[in-house]
């Protein structure tokens, strides 16, 4: 609500003072052709009546942009958008990750893909990366924590790739486990630090007595019996 | 030689000469040969010969050919007279030769010192070289002393050897030979100890290895201890006799070493005689013994320690096990363990006090040993539920056979304290206690006395917010006393609302302190409504702003039963009363009409129609005559019942709660953790995770031990509610959110 709310506000302010805003200190000229290529392809997308591309527009631009719309790239996106709503790109948003991905046509954008997932991927990068997709799939307010299957699927698209044995592993133990019906960002980021920092499957430097969140100490005693 | 005024100086043949023939005579002398003894004239003129010798004017100042001569003398006799005579013997005839000839060289060096005199005072001094005395010593280690003391040390050794295996020998001599080898060392013990004491110690290890394992063989522990003890005083005998008083601890430590540590496991756990069995059979002065040489050790004691925490844990667990076979039925006989339990303490803490003089090692082994046995289960019931169960019966025992005498209920109480120290889940021993407490307070008697002095036992032991809410209620017994006179008061004056015919007392619990009970709508008789309302007019003026909840399930009532027989006076609950009195108006009621007209839950109405139909006494008729209740029956007023009794009563039998103390236990464990991290980490602001866990346990372990996984999970559940959060640069960190 609150953000529908805010995009029409924006969208009583003209349109040609918001742009110019943005954009004072840059080379007017080029980049405010870039600006109005841009808006052209968001209004392609949009939902005309809320002026935000909602999910079925999310939907149409991943196939055109020939990615699955569950694939990360389009995670990526939205990160470099600063999205805050799952499944919708505001005209603010829009412009934001476009911009900074230097796209103001689709081909362009495709293109752009592979070089954004690198800068993700970067070290400095991910961490922030990482904690963002877990917000991002916070829906309701004051939601602090995500369910188990949210959290499995979202596992899967963001540490999949690099990580999938661990992947793996700690989505099947959360699906039979009982203690936890929901993850927290802790818990989350925690994961992301085990990954990084424990060999799997050995788990040797892995010590229970720091502080690691407690469903990764049972994590790691689950496995270890198993293995046993 | 006369002292004449010659002004011829004499030659260094001459003086020489001289000089020769005054050592021949001194020689003679001190050998004990038959010789004249020197006159003071001889005398006078031996020193006069030097005196001269020395100061003639060059070239004929012989200060340094009389200082060759006056060493050359010395070796001389040395190598010529003295070493030969002591070479020629053996043993301890050598031994003899060597001191005689040691004596007769002092004297030498002494008098021949006084005769060159004048060399120490001029010669010498100018020019820095050993005075003659020294020059007699070195002369006499070089070349006497560094050729014989091996032999003589062996010799020495063999004879101490022989005194120790228990045979006479010449100690004064030894002395003598012994001090000698200290001399030698000119000033400081290196000879002794190299030339002697090394081979000594050494033959004393092994000597005392041999011993030890023979005797660890042949002989018990305690006997293996006086031998031991034996030795150790013997060697130490050995010293003041004729050994160097350096020689004392090293010679101690060796004996100890050999006979008490190396053995240490084996003597402490032999089999019927080591400490295990010692302690069992109140063996104290083999005890005492064993502390006395083991604390004489730098750290010695530990093994004892060890030894003696393995008995009474051993000692412990097998009385857990004990009972833990004699429960019949998953029902444990608590007096008897815990009596048991007590007897054992005393016991021991007795071995602590006298045989291990207090010693703190002791105590602490003490400690660790019961806090093992005394935290197991027995039969599902944990160690504080027992203690909890027997102090109940204890109390309940006290308070209706006055007979007690009140000395052995207070030792009996303290020791109650003194094991509560033991159990770790002391806050569990409190909520059972409580329970309990609560039980004993309402129904049937009690003594205030006894009741009070163990909450102030405990409160000193274990601070004030341990015993506060249990002091309330016993406080509350106390007001209750006076608040019912005071409400007698009022129906006395107020004329109404005294219920015909019914005594009526109420005691007013203070929520908070008492454990929480539910209430229920039951619907009363209408002869307890008035009670109630008129109690509740009488509260209402005398108290503002206070809610009154009414427990009936705690209530009781004395009814009179009219039988056909004869009435019975029954004395029954609240709830079994409401049943009763239903038939008041009814002849027969079913189950449903049962729980209609009275509002009880299903459970409540079964029990109670057990206890009045089904039990021991039938003051109802059940249809049909089952031994359970199910919802179809219906019940009848038995007016055929009687008993030869005139009062019975009746006894609901209470729910277990066992669980429901657990879990109450658990969420307040859950608030206390809680609050400890809460509390540590704002003020620390900053703490790294193993820090935060240890603080917390630390601050806890007076109630209980906390659960480390639970202690993480709280922490996790705090970082949700942001009272803490990760710190970013390093994970194992936490921060304190304002």
């Amino acid at each position: 609500m609150r953000r529908s709310s805010a995009a029409s506000k924006k969208k009583s302010d003209s349109i040609t003072s918001s742009t110019t805003d943005l954009f004072r200190s840059g080379p007017s000229k080029a980049t405010s052709k870039e600006m109005d290529r841009i808006d052209h392809l968001f209004n392609q997308y949009a939902n005309t009546s809320s002026n935000l591309i909602d999910p079925e527009g999310i939907e149409e631009l991943c196939s055109n942009l020939e990615v699955p719309h569950t694939d990360i790239r389009i995670l990526m996106l939205a990160w470099k958008m600063k999205a805050e709503k799952q499944g919708y790109f505001t005209q603010e948003e829009w412009r934001r990750g476009l911009k900074a991905l230097r796209a103001d046509t689709l081909s362009k954008l495709k293109k752009a893909l592979p070089e954004l997932e690198k800068e993700v991927r970067r070290q400095s990068n991910f961490a922030d990366f990482y904690a963002y997709a877990f917000r991002y799939c916070l829906t309701e307010e004051k939601q602090k924590s995500i369910d188990i299957e949210t959290i499995c699927q979202l596992l899967d698209i963001v540490m999949g790739s690099t990580f999938r044995a661990q992947v793996d592993y700690f989505v099947e133990y959360l699906k039979i486990q009982n203690d936890y019906k929901v993850i927290n960002m802790d818990q989350w980021m925690g994961f992301d630090r085990f990954c990084n920092e424990i060999s799997f499957p050995e788990m040797t430097e892995y010590n229970p007595e720091l502080a690691w969140p407690l469903v990764l100490d049972s994590f790691v005693e689950w496995i270890s019996e198993k293995q046993a | 030689m006369s002292f004449s005024q010659n002004r011829e100086p004499i030659t260094i043949e001459d003086g020489f000469k001289l000089i020769d023939a005054a050592v021949t005579k001194l020689t003679r002398i001190i050998e004990g040969k038959p010789e004249p003894p020197f006159l003071p004239e001889e005398y006078i003129g031996n020193y006069t010969i030097v005196y001269n010798m020395c100061i003639q004017k060059p070239p004929h100042d012989s200060s340094g050919p009389l200082y060759e001569k006056y060493g050359a003398i010395l070796q001389a006799y040395d190598k010529l007279t003295i070493l030969p005579s002591i070479m020629e013997k053996h043993d301890e005839y050598m031994l003899r030769e060597v001191s005689r000839w040691w004596e007769i060289n002092k004297i030498m060096v002494r008098w021949l010192s006084h005769f060159f005199y004048y060399l120490d005072r001029y010669y010498i001094a100018r020019n820095g070289i050993p005075s003659l005395t020294v020059v007699g010593m070195t002369c006499f280690r070089d070349h006497v002393y560094e050729k014989v003391h091996f032999n003589v040390k062996q010799v020495v050794i063999a004879l101490i050897h022989k005194e120790r295996e228990g045979q006479q020998i010449d100690r004064a001599l030894l002395k003598n030979v012994l001090d000698l080898f200290v001399q030698n060392g000119m000033g400081n013990m290196e000879r002794y100890e190299k030339d002697f004491e090394d081979f000594f110690l050494t033959e004393t290890n092994s000597y005392y290895s041999r011993k030890a394992s023979s005797w660890i063989q042949e002989d018990s522990c305690p006997e293996y201890m006086i031998k031991a003890e034996e030795s150790l005083k013997k060697e130490k005998e050995r010293v003041s006799h004729y050994l160097h008083s350096d020689t004392e601890p090293k010679l101690v430590a060796n004996v100890q070493t050999n006979l008490l540590v190396l053995v240490a496991k084996q003597l402490l756990e032999k089999e019927n005689s080591g400490c295990s069995a010692l302690l069992r059979d109140d063996k104290t002065d083999d005890l005492s013994r064993m502390y006395r040489l083991y604390h004489a050790i730098p750290e010695g004691l530990e093994p004892v320690a060890v030894a003696f925490r393995l008995h009474v844990t051993a000692e412990g667990n097998s009385l857990i096990k004990q009972a833990e076979d004699a429960a019949t039925s998953g029902i444990v006989e608590e007096q008897v363990l815990v009596r048991k339990i007590i007897d054992l303490h005393d016991k021991y803490m007795a071995y602590v006090t006298d045989c291990f003089q207090n010693h703190t090692l002791f105590h602490k082994s003490l400690k660790e040993a019961f806090e093992i046995f005394c935290n197991k289960k027995v039969a599902g019931s944990s160690s504080a539920e027992m203690l909890a169960t027997f102090c109940d019966n204890l109390f309940k025992k006290a308070a209706n056979d006055k007979s007690n005498d009140d000395s052995t209920i207070e030792s009996t109480i303290d020791n109650v304290v003194k094991l509560l120290d033991y159990i770790s889940d002391k806050d569990l021993f409190a909520e059972f206690y409580r329970k309990k407490l609560a039980r004993r307070l309402l129904f049937g008697k009690f003594s205030d006395d006894h009741e009070r002095s163990i909450l102030t036992k405990l409160k000193g032991q274990f601070g004030g917010q341990f015993t506060s809410k249990m002091e309330g209620m016993v406080t509350d017994m106390q007001l209750g006393k006076d608040q019912q006179t005071g409400f007698e008061e009022y129906l006395k004056n107020a004329n109404t609302g005294k219920p015909k015919g019914i005594d009526f007392t109420v005691t007013v619990l203070t929520t908070g302190f008492w454990p929480s009970y539910k209430t229920s709508d039951l619907n009363l008789p209408l002869e307890m409504v008035n009670c109630i309302e008129s109690f509740k007019a009488h509260y209402e003026i005398k108290t503002n702003h206070r809610r009154l909840m009414w427990i009936y399930s705690l209530g009781n009532c004395n009814l009179t039963a009219r039988f056909d027989a004869k009435p019975i006076e029954l004395i029954v609950s609240t709830y079994q009363a409401a049943v009763l009195c239903a038939f008041n108006h009814t002849e027969r009621l079913t189950y449903q009409e049962l729980i209609d007209q009275l509002n009880l839950s299903h459970e409540d109405l079964v029990r109670v129609l057990h206890s009045l139909s089904c039990a021991k006494y039938k003051f109802l008729k059940k249809e049909p005559a089952s031994k359970t209740i199910s919802k179809t029956d219906s019940f009848e007023f038995n007016s055929k019942f009687t008993d030869k009794m005139r009062r019975i009563k009746v006894p609901l039998p209470p729910v277990d709660d066992r669980k429901k103390v657990v879990e109450d236990v658990d969420k307040d464990r859950r608030y206390a953790i809680d609050a400890s991290l809460v509390r540590i980490m704002k003020s620390r602001k900053v703490l790294p995770h193993q820090q935060l866990v240890s603080e917390c346990v630390e601050q806890l372990s007076r109630m209980f031990k906390p659960d480390i996984k639970m202690i993480k999970k709280r922490i996790e559940d705090l970082i949700t509610r942001d009272y803490l959060e990760r710190d970013t640069e390093n994970p194992n960190t936490f921060k304190y959110v304002a």
